[in-house]
């Protein structure tokens, strides 16, 4: 048998210390707000550069020029495989009849998918730019779709919003498009 | 009725199991009395009880009752029998019954079988026991009840998806259950030695199967996982540090730690309060473990819901049985002294070493699976991955395997470096060699320190049985050996795919031939196939290696129309010297088809090592087995020749 | 070990499809650099970025359509010459250290290289007093 005491005393609670700032961590997890989603670090960035060819007949494409030229606008990201975004739609075509300019940037998508899409749900958009290898999704740290940027009238990204706009949102958005104006 | 037994079943095993705390505590106070008398039969009555329940939910899955809301969930009536059984764990209310069951037939075991510790010992421990199944009881009972009737029974059962059938995936739960609650029976046994403070010999020797048992599985579990993700991910990766992942290696990296200083405890009564406390980390790993799993909580974006109410009970559950454990180690460990004294050079020194090292990696584990969860905490979100993980563990990991490769040469409590110079010399040399060549081929450092420490440890791990007369070798000198290899065996399969592996995405039509590596593959055709569940369009590649024999390989992109979904099914060319891997990606423009082909040497040594491992630990666990029999044999008949002389 | 499982079928199930758009994948998705030493570089990179859309995968072991167009910007900047850490600093850039599996050291993240060297010390307390007690007694 041996004779020496193995560890001074406060060392035998160091390791319930670590479980209860376990548990208080995990505590935190379980109840957080749910933000499961990537927001974009570009905010209060500008813009990159990039040209778009058009992506339906009867929108031009857009460039980042189109982005500043003085006037704040949206920009949606969306694509006419992604459910969502036509759920969204009216919530566009109503901020569109504010007289709210809309640009907008197809992500992986055929002419004439984007065009069956308009047809369909509306088409709020002045511009749309064609992402075929998302160049400008990557740029601006949009991680999917839909997703909504405010743009002030120097091209500078003001705000992110991710995924569908839906009516309780609009405000919001509305207010956040004034602040880009000042 | 049998929804009924089974209920009823359950709730007798959850009273029995308040009566074996009650009378197992009581019996432990001055005024105890009788009462620990009943305690033993109890946990048997218990054990029996909870099985019977579990087998009345696998007859209802098996007869697909619809009136039962668990079966109308989780079931279908026209799945395959197997899968209906299968079906009995394969959801959250049945896996935690299934839990408990393996629990109360363990408690049962050890209540019929244990004889070697103290009585008061051995009632601590059971009621330990009955402690930590109590809240797995009241969690089933309260808020899980898997017997649930619906008001009127539903029409058919909604679970049908076919990509739940898969025999990997059906039968993996029981095992790694085993594994979990076998550590559950180590941190009991480390309890009642708190309890009564006869942290010793005997303890250790009680507690050593246990620990071993729940070991294999786990490696087992952990092995077969690797495997499945290897091949059913079809990007030829076998580990990823994934939280889940994690999730099942703290446990294992807790329970080989504890083997080890179990073995130290056993041979040389020494690292007492160091080996109660594993046992507690242990079983703490395997409920964080499964908590971290079960909540969702690590889980990242488009994730799983987070389930905090679910979430809230298994962490109360471990906040009770953990916190208490430690409480209690806190109180009573200043009193359990470390033990005999033994040199730095030395078995013992060795397995220190060993054992710190393994709880550094697992410290490790644990800080970068949690780290973002603290960050997120602290309002911002990282990633915490392989960059991570692989260099920093391995700061520990290889002079661990260094020392690995030399301890076992060490004798017990005193040793010199100096005696088995002459042994170690061929290993060091290798170790060397290997670095050396490595350095030469431009591999990275990690996967060079792999390859040279494996080709050390492989000859090293055999070095105990040199001069020996291999019969009369012990089977656990010979599991120690095996698994020692296993490790080399394993380490030689990962370092050799980090190093070694040829990569070729290409896009072919018909008639093109690739090479990867020594491997030249032709695409013959495209044609499609049809499956009880799903059409796919299958690849049929000729593959020579070297220009030698052709044999075929079918890759195939998978379409399952209910639910609808896509897989593609990778295609395994297997050698002795490494594995071809073959995935039919998409079609391409004009009439090509997008093929990913990787040549990995060396990679199924993965998991082949990770089987020898695992058989290491059996046939360590049979020896020990074997001894413990031989010694109840000898003192049943001792007894007896007492009896008759008393007589 | 289950929800290992789940985890992966979701992310299996939730992969929108190739099919659902109609583009061929960016020109360096799927294929590869001619020059081994760059595609080496580049694949290297790939797998310490995370897939943005899955759970838990790099954007080498992704089927994601946007982990493709990951993969591609990668590939067409290393051919360009750019170096590696530059592109993980342009993407960390634009979705902060999430989408980067090699946690840089900030005043958020040193911990995870503090308690490391914090262990390691540790370790060599624990080692120093186990074996240096029992030495010569």
């Amino acid at each position: 048998m041996s004779d020496q005491k193995p560890t001074s005393r406060w060392t035998l609670w160091l390791p319930l210390a670590l479980f209860l700032g376990f548990v208080a961590l995990v505590l935190f997890g379980l109840y957080r707000p749910a933000d499961r989603e990537v927001a974009s670090t570009m905010i209060g960035k500008p813009l990159p550069e990039f040209t778009l060819r058009a992506a339906a007949p009867d929108r031009p494409g857009l460039t980042r020029a189109d982005l500043a030229d003085g006037q704040p606008r949206l920009l949606n990201i969306f694509a006419s495989w992604c459910v969502p975004c036509a759920v969204e739609a009216p919530q566009l075509a109503a901020l569109k009849a504010e007289g709210i300019d809309i640009a907008g940037v197809a992500i992986r998508d055929r002419p004439e998918d984007v065009a069956a899409f308009l047809a369909r749900h509306g088409n709020p958009f002045s511009r749309i730019g064609a992402d075929d290898r998302s160049i400008v999704q990557l740029g601006i740290g949009s991680s999917g779709v839909p997703e909504t940027f405010v743009i002030d009238g120097k091209g500078t990204i003001r705000y992110q919003h991710i995924g569908e706009i839906r009516p309780e949102h609009i405000a919001l958005l509305r207010e956040k498009l004034k602040e880009a104006t000042q | 009725m049998i929804a009924e037994f089974g209920l009823a079943a359950l709730w007798l095993a959850a009273a029995l199991a308040a009566l074996q705390l009650i009378a197992g505590a009581l019996a432990l106070t001055p005024r105890g009395g009788t009462l620990g008398g009943i305690v033993r039969p109890v946990a048997m009555v218990q054990g029996v009880l909870v099985a019977l329940s579990f087998a009345a939910l696998v007859v209802l899955f098996a007869q697909t009752d619809l009136s039962v809301e668990l079966v109308a969930k989780n079931s279908h009536s026209m799945k395959p029998l197997i899968y209906k059984i299968s079906g009995t764990w394969g959801n959250h209310e049945g896996s935690m019954l299934l839990w408990v069951m393996i629990m109360g037939l363990s408690g049962c075991f050890v209540a019929a079988v244990e004889r070697r510790l103290p009585e008061l010992t051995m009632l601590a421990t059971l009621a330990g026991q009955a402690f930590v199944s109590l809240g797995f009881y009241a969690f089933l009972l309260l808020s899980s009840n898997p017997f649930t009737r619906l008001p009127s029974p539903a029409i058919e059962g909604a679970g049908l998806n076919p990509l739940l059938q898969d025999p990997g995936l059906a039968f993996h739960p029981p095992p790694l259950y085993i594994g979990y609650v076998g550590l559950s029976v180590a941190f009991s046994f480390a309890i009642g030695a708190l309890v009564t403070r006869e942290v010793g010999p005997a303890f250790a020797r009680a507690m050593r199967p246990w620990v071993l048992g729940a070991w294999i599985f786990l490696t087992l579990g952990i092995t077969a996982g690797s495997y499945w993700a290897y091949y059913e991910l079809g990007w030829g990766g076998w580990w990823f540090w994934d939280p889940v992942e994690n999730a099942s290696l703290m446990p294992w990296l807790a329970a080989t730690a504890l083997l080890h200083s179990v073995s130290v405890l056993a041979a040389r009564n020494a690292l007492r309060a160091w080996t109660v406390m594993l046992g507690v980390v242990a079983f703490s790993m395997s409920m964080v473990g499964t908590f971290l799993v079960r909540s969702g909580i690590l889980t990242s974006v488009h994730a799983f819901a987070v389930d905090p109410e679910r979430g809230s009970f298994i962490l109360g559950l471990l906040a009770l049985n953990i916190g208490g454990a430690l409480v209690l180690f806190g109180l009573r460990a200043a009193s359990v002294t470390e033990g005999e004294r033994f040199s730095a050079a030395s078995r013992e020194g060795a397995l220190v070493f060993n054992n710190v090292m393994l709880s550094a990696i697992l410290g490790i584990v644990l800080v970068g699976t949690l780290y973002p969860l603290l960050a997120e905490a602290l309002g911002a979100k990282v990633s915490v991955g392989p960059p991570y993980f692989n260099p920093v563990s391995a700061i520990f990991a290889v002079p661990m395997l260094m020392v690995l490769a030399v301890g076992p040469l060490l004798r017990w409590r005193r040793d010199s470096l100096a005696r088995i110079r002459p042994l170690i010399a061929i290993p060091a040399v290798l170790l060397l060699g290997v670095l050396i060549w490595a350095g030469s081929q431009a591999v990275g450092l990690l996967p060079a320190l792999g390859l040279a420490l494996s080709a050390a440890l492989g000859v090293a791990s055999l070095l105990p049985l040199k001069g020996r007369k291999l019969r009369q070798v012990k089977l656990p000198v010979w599991g120690m050996v095996t698994a020692h290899f296993g490790i080399a065996v394993a380490l030689l399969g990962m370092a050799s795919d980090a190093a070694f592996t040829t990569e070729r995405l290409v896009a072919v039509q018909p008639g093109d031939t690739v090479e990867v590596g020594p491997w030249q593959v032709q695409l013959q055709r495209i044609e499609p196939v049809a499956g009880p569940n799903w059409t796919a369009l299958r690849g049929d590649l000729a593959v020579s290696y070297k220009g030698g024999a052709v044999a075929e390989l079918h890759p195939a992109a998978r379409t399952f129309w209910a639910p609808p979904n896509e897989t593609n099914e990778a295609a395994l060319k297997t050698r002795w010297n490494g594995q071809l891997y073959a995935v039919l990606g998409q079609e391409t423009s004009g009439g090509r088809w997008q093929l990913r082909l990787w040549w990995k040497p060396f990679v199924p040594m993965i998991w082949y090592g990770g089987i020898l491992i695992a058989l290491g630990g059996l046939l360590a666990l049979l020896g020990r087995l074997a001894s413990d029999l031989k010694r109840l044999v000898a003192r049943d008949k001792i007894a007896y020749r007492r009896s008759r002389q008393g007589r | 070990m289950i929800r290992l499982l789940l985890t992966i079928l979701a992310l299996v199930l939730a992969l929108p499809g190739a099919a659902q758009d109609g583009v061929p994948p960016a020109p360096y998705a799927n294929v590869q650099l001619a020059d081994p030493a760059q595609e080496a570089q580049a694949h290297a990179l790939m797998l310490t970025l995370r897939c943005l859309k899955c759970q838990s995968q790099s954007i080498a072991d992704s089927d994601a359509p946007m982990a493709g167009d990951m993969r591609s910007l990668v590939r067409e900047r290393i051919a360009a010459g750019e170096d590696p850490e530059a592109i993980r600093a342009w993407l960390v850039e634009r979705y902060g250290d999430y989408v980067s599996y090699q946690p840089r050291v900030t005043s958020l993240t040193w911990p995870l290289y503090a308690i490391p060297l914090l262990l390691l010390l540790g370790v060599a307390v624990v080692l120093r007093r186990r074996l240096r007690r029992g030495g010569d007694a």
